[in-house]
């Protein structure tokens, strides 16, 4: 149906950290912060993560970017299964897929000015020869809007999104298909938001980027994503396209979730679902649905069995038991739209 | 009013110059009010809230202004007369519950610490108090959760202790410094729920300091608006977000991305918050502001009433501020 290309799946992916080990080594605690997580992102598309603290969102980012080895599941880009490869060939997708850091204090090397900072995986790279580095960033610092006499200072000269302005020049420096953007405006102030959002979102056109976009700004995620994936507990609980999934949010967390923001609307209040209780922690979860806990809608029967996140129709894809029964309405008129 | 700032100055002393941190700020609470108090880093408005509790230290120090409170100025007072007033008048939750939480002494003891400081209850009283609080903000099987230690609870849990501890003595005034920054949204929905019901239940005054606009808008009655030190704007909530006045309030809320509709592109404000050290002449937000004349670089504007509310711009009124 789709004839967009796939430019990254993900399939049954996961990632556990052993917490605590017995005395013979065999693992007793086991923090299983990404859980068996499937989902593609298109060519040219930015797809958005939310998730709140501890969901496992930054921790697939550093999988793709092969910061993490993944305990299972595959990870297949362009038609090749990266996790597949040998690291020494592993290392070659590298600069095909990078990273922006979420905090611009802590990602640059304060002893390094950033035009060394920029040019570093260029050399490391070898994508240019020497002589022409320079000139490449030059180009890189005025595509993210710093001026060229800055190359030569250092990151403490800078404030905070001026810093994320270089952190997305030296992610760009390697031209880059894919970009992980692992909260990219969350340590900045309100008004520098705006700007560096902006600067994103001009350089995907430009560059014909793709991004995957983590945060947990709910209203930052929309507005620059295509399609969006929510996560809870290592789980991925429902994936649609932005429109879609904000107008009609079919998980039950889904729907506290975006009920939970704050609106700066204050003309139609709406009404808020107060979930019960905090997160519980990832580490030797329930079986069942991670959400069983603190949700509003759960029977026994969620404690029992996790759901599976499928297709309810066009490409919005849930997992929660309740969704086919609550929607069949809303999956009519999903279907009227996709014939 | 209940809690009344008057032209309210704090200074800090750095190798480059003094910063004018708090600059002739005036505002008040009044009882079961919640006035919100928003800006970006570095407007002043954390260090106006340490002013009021007298927790300003070296090299800052209030220099100038009143803090009227049970019409007793709290400026120039002791730091053993503050403690009489701290945690039991007024009282106040920090912005990071990991780090203000001692982590050796268990939760109960240091609830507790704060009643026994300031009533006349004896231990076991103190120890139903301290129970009933802990029940108050939320928090389940509050007896056994009173032997925790801080590690031993998630932020959430943690900030909860905190309101508990804050309200332990039933203050007049609470002063809430980010206090869902740090925390998820689902769990800021709860903190905020928490706040708005303990006003209504006992009728306290809350400062709420935030960046959070969106968090101002659900839970305010008034709202202030300050950047680099000064108030730029202060209105009722309604007003502030229907129809603002001053041009980095406009902009301010221009550039959020907003859930109910879809923009292309964000409004920005052009430019960064100039250093603190070094202020323009005139209007500080004059080098980023759109609508900036030539008198906004060389003169202050003064902050003038303009029908019941007030704002600090020359589009509004052409008073200069007396004394830069």
């Amino acid at each position: 149906m789709d004839k967009r290309e796939v430019l990254l799946e993900v399939q049954n992916l996961s990632k556990f950290f052993t917490v605590n080990t017995s005395f013979f080594g065999r693992p007793i605690d086991v923090l299983k912060a990404v859980d068996n997580v499937s989902f593609k992102i298109y060519k040219g598309e930015a797809f958005g993560l939310v998730g709140e603290s501890g969901c496992g969102k930054s921790t697939i980012g550093k999988m793709l970017v092969n910061l993490y080895t993944p305990t299972s599941g595959k990870i297949i880009y362009d038609g090749v299964e990266l996790t597949a490869l040998k690291q020494k060939e592993r290392r070659k997708y590298c600069k095909e897929i990078q990273l922006i850091f979420q905090d611009p204090y802590a990602s640059l090397n304060p002893k390094m000015t950033i035009g060394d900072i920029i040019a570093e995986p260029i050399l490391i790279n070898k994508i240019l020869p020497k002589n022409e580095v320079e000139k490449r960033v030059n180009y890189l610092l005025d595509c993210v809007g710093l001026a060229n006499h800055q190359r030569n200072r250092y990151p403490h000269e800078f404030s905070g999104g001026q810093r994320q302005r270089v952190g997305i020049a030296r992610a760009l420096a390697v031209n880059p298909k894919l970009i992980v953007c692992d909260e990219p405006v969350s340590a900045l102030d309100v008004s520098i938001q705006a700007q560096v959002l902006n600067l994103l979102d001009d350089l995907k056109d430009e560059f014909g980027l793709t991004y995957l976009f983590i945060a947990h700004g709910l209203n930052v995620v929309k507005h620059i994503s295509d399609r969006v994936g929510v996560m809870y507990l290592g789980k991925l609980m429902e994936v649609a396209d932005k429109n879609e999934l904000y107008n009609h949010p079919l998980n039950p967390y889904t729907q506290a979730l975006l009920s939970a923001i704050p609106s700066v609307d204050i003309t139609h209040k709406k009404e808020r679902i107060i979930l019960k209780g905090d997160v519980p922690t990832p580490i030797n979860p329930p079986d069942g649905c991670r959400f069983a806990s603190r949700c509003f809608r759960a029977n026994d029967k969620c404690t029992e069995h996790c759901p599976e996140l499928k297709d309810i129709a066009n490409g919005h894809f849930v997992a929660c038991d309740f969704c086919g029964e609550i929607n069949t309405e809303r999956r009519i008129i999903l279907e009227n739209k996709q014939t | 009013m209940l809690l009344e700032v008057e032209n309210l100055q704090t200074e800090f002393k750095v190798k480059r110059g003094t910063v004018k941190a708090v600059n002739n700020v005036s505002f008040g609470v009044e009882k079961g009010e919640i006035l919100a108090i928003v800006g970006e880093s570095g407007s002043g408005k954390s260090v106006s809230s340490l002013s009021i509790m007298g927790l300003i230290r070296n090299p800052g120090k209030v220099t100038g202004g009143k803090i009227m409170f049970h019409d007793e100025n709290l400026v120039g007072k002791s730091n053993k007369e503050m403690n009489k007033i701290r945690g039991d008048k007024i009282s106040m939750i920090f912005q990071e519950p990991m780090t203000s939480l001692n982590p050796v002494y268990k939760i109960g003891d240091q609830i507790m610490e704060s009643i026994l400081t300031h009533t006349e209850l004896s231990k076991t009283e103190a120890k139903e108090t301290a129970i009933k609080m802990l029940d108050l903000v939320g928090i389940p099987s509050p007896e056994k959760r009173m032997d925790d230690y801080p590690h031993q609870m998630s932020g959430g849990m943690r900030q909860r202790v905190m309101i508990a501890m804050a309200l332990s003595c039933n203050p007049e005034v609470l002063i809430a410094d980010e206090p869902t920054t740090a925390l998820d949204v689902t769990i800021q929905a709860q903190i905020l729920e928490l706040i708005d019901r303990l006003r209504n239940k006992i009728g306290m005054a809350v400062l709420l300091i935030t960046h959070d606009l969106g968090v101002v808008a659900e839970t305010a009655d008034r709202v202030v608006v300050m950047y680099c030190g000064r108030i730029v704007e202060q209105a009722d909530v309604k007003d502030i977000f229907t129809d603002p006045l001053h041009p980095y309030t406009k902009g301010l809320l221009e550039s959020i991305p907003r859930m109910e509709e879809d923009r292309d592109r964000l409004y920005m404000i052009k430019g960064v918050v100039p250093d603190p050290t070094k202020l323009p002449k005139g209007c500080s937000f004059a080098d980023r502001c759109e609508n900036c004349m030539e008198k906004c670089k060389e003169h202050m504007p003064a902050l003038v009433d303009v029908g019941g509310r007030k704002v600090r711009c020359f589009l509004y009124s052409d008073e200069e501020e007396v004394d830069v």
